[in-house]
């Protein structure tokens, strides 16, 4: 394996990390139709489910002058923006600061009826990089850090993941083409900042390494927190409770 | 930024790796040059000697992820000494210690081994 970023940090302030939690609160956060995260707690590649996977996804900022501190700064401010269409980021009112939470709907295909309801905490973050630990019940048990360094004369951005999937349905998934997904996200994701910075044809190198082969089968009862089956449910039930006015 | 130094030393059944510095992604080479030191003469453990650590960032946790999976496939338990209340805190939080055995100190670590 390797890793190809060089992560000098910014700052050496105990700051750059979230404060010990044992349940997630997105009282912080505006917008969403759903908070399947608040009274979750945390889950990282130990906790998850399926095979290890880390993933880096990386682009240089060829012709753009920037440092690698400002490319981060404008990537926090309007982090949702760079998202692929159709897929919602609600950011912390407070902006992405150690110890918020982020919900998110996603699809998981496109065009998808259900929207999976989810979300992340900023698990540590200095001017030139920021981490995202996922909650119970996401897809993914991951951390993905998103970084921007130098390279010679050139600021490159990365996104990298370290990610299992959940539970056993996730896994399936992810081996049935979310796995492929997955990535064109990320790869998308970083081609949308570059642009935004002015590169007029970005490249994205990948680079997939599986860690560990081996699936947690201890971790098998992850369905129960699910968020797939939990906006699947909500999806469905979506007509009784509003003629109820429960929804 | 101060570079990480690794000395590798041995008791027993167990390898120790006595770090100082700073850990982040770039470290993972020296980390696993040093783990495979520790390993060759057929561990049962691996200890992680923090107390020399000056700062250590998220892509440092996350090389301890793939540590702790090449210790587990090579079926070793991996402990952690002299980590400040800080770090204890950060391996809490990332819910490391679920994995990763927290000792005080060398001595009660070689305890847990020979236990």
């Amino acid at each position: 394996m390797t890793n190809i970023a060089p992560d000098d940090p910014g700052t050496r302030s105990e700051a750059n990390w979230a404060k010990p939690v044992d349940r997630l609160s997105a009282a912080g956060v505006s917008g969403a139709k759903d908070d399947a995260v608040s009274g979750k707690r945390v889950s990282g590649p130990l906790q998850g489910f399926g095979q290890l996977w880390q993933k880096t996804f990386k682009a240089p900022l060829t012709g753009v002058d920037l440092t690698p501190e400002a490319v981060v700064a404008i990537w926090k401010d309007a982090f949702p923006t760079f998202w692929p269409t159709g897929q919602k980021f609600y950011a912390p009112l407070s902006g992405i600061t150690p110890g918020e939470v982020a919900l998110l709907e996603i699809a998981p295909v496109p065009g998808a009826p259900v929207k999976l309801s989810t979300g992340v905490m900023v698990l540590y973050a200095d001017d030139e990089s920021f981490t995202f630990m996922t909650p119970e019940g996401h897809t993914l048990s991951a951390w993905i850090t998103f970084s921007a360094y130098r390279e010679g004369d050139v600021t490159v951005v990365q996104a990298q993941a370290l990610e299992r999937p959940s539970d056993p349905f996730d896994e399936l998934a992810y081996m049935l083409g979310g796995n492929r997904m997955n990535n064109r996200f990320w790869q998308q994701t970083l081609q949308n900042l570059a642009r935004h910075v002015g590169v007029a044809e970005p490249v994205v190198e990948t680079q997939i390494v599986c860690i560990d082969k081996n699936r947690q089968w201890r971790h098998v009862n992850n369905l129960r927190n699910s968020a797939t089956v939990r906006s699947a449910w909500r999806t469905m039930t979506s007509p009784l409770r509003k003629l109820t006015g429960k929804g | 930024m101060t570079a990480m130094t690794i000395l590798v030393s041995r008791d027993g059944d167990a390898g120790i790796l006595h770090i100082s510095g700073d850990i982040t992604s770039g470290s993972e080479g020296d980390l696993m040059k040093a783990y495979t030191q520790a390993s060759d003469a057929g561990a049962t453990a691996i200890v992680l000697d923090f107390s020399g650590l000056e700062y250590m960032n998220s892509g440092g946790i996350g090389l301890l992820v793939t540590l702790l999976v090449r210790a587990q496939r090579a079926g070793q338990r991996l402990m952690a000494i002299g980590l400040t209340e800080h770090y204890r805190q950060i391996l809490s939080l990332t819910r490391l210690d679920e994995a990763i055995e927290i000792h005080d100190d060398e001595a009660a670590a070689m305890a847990a081994v020979t236990a």
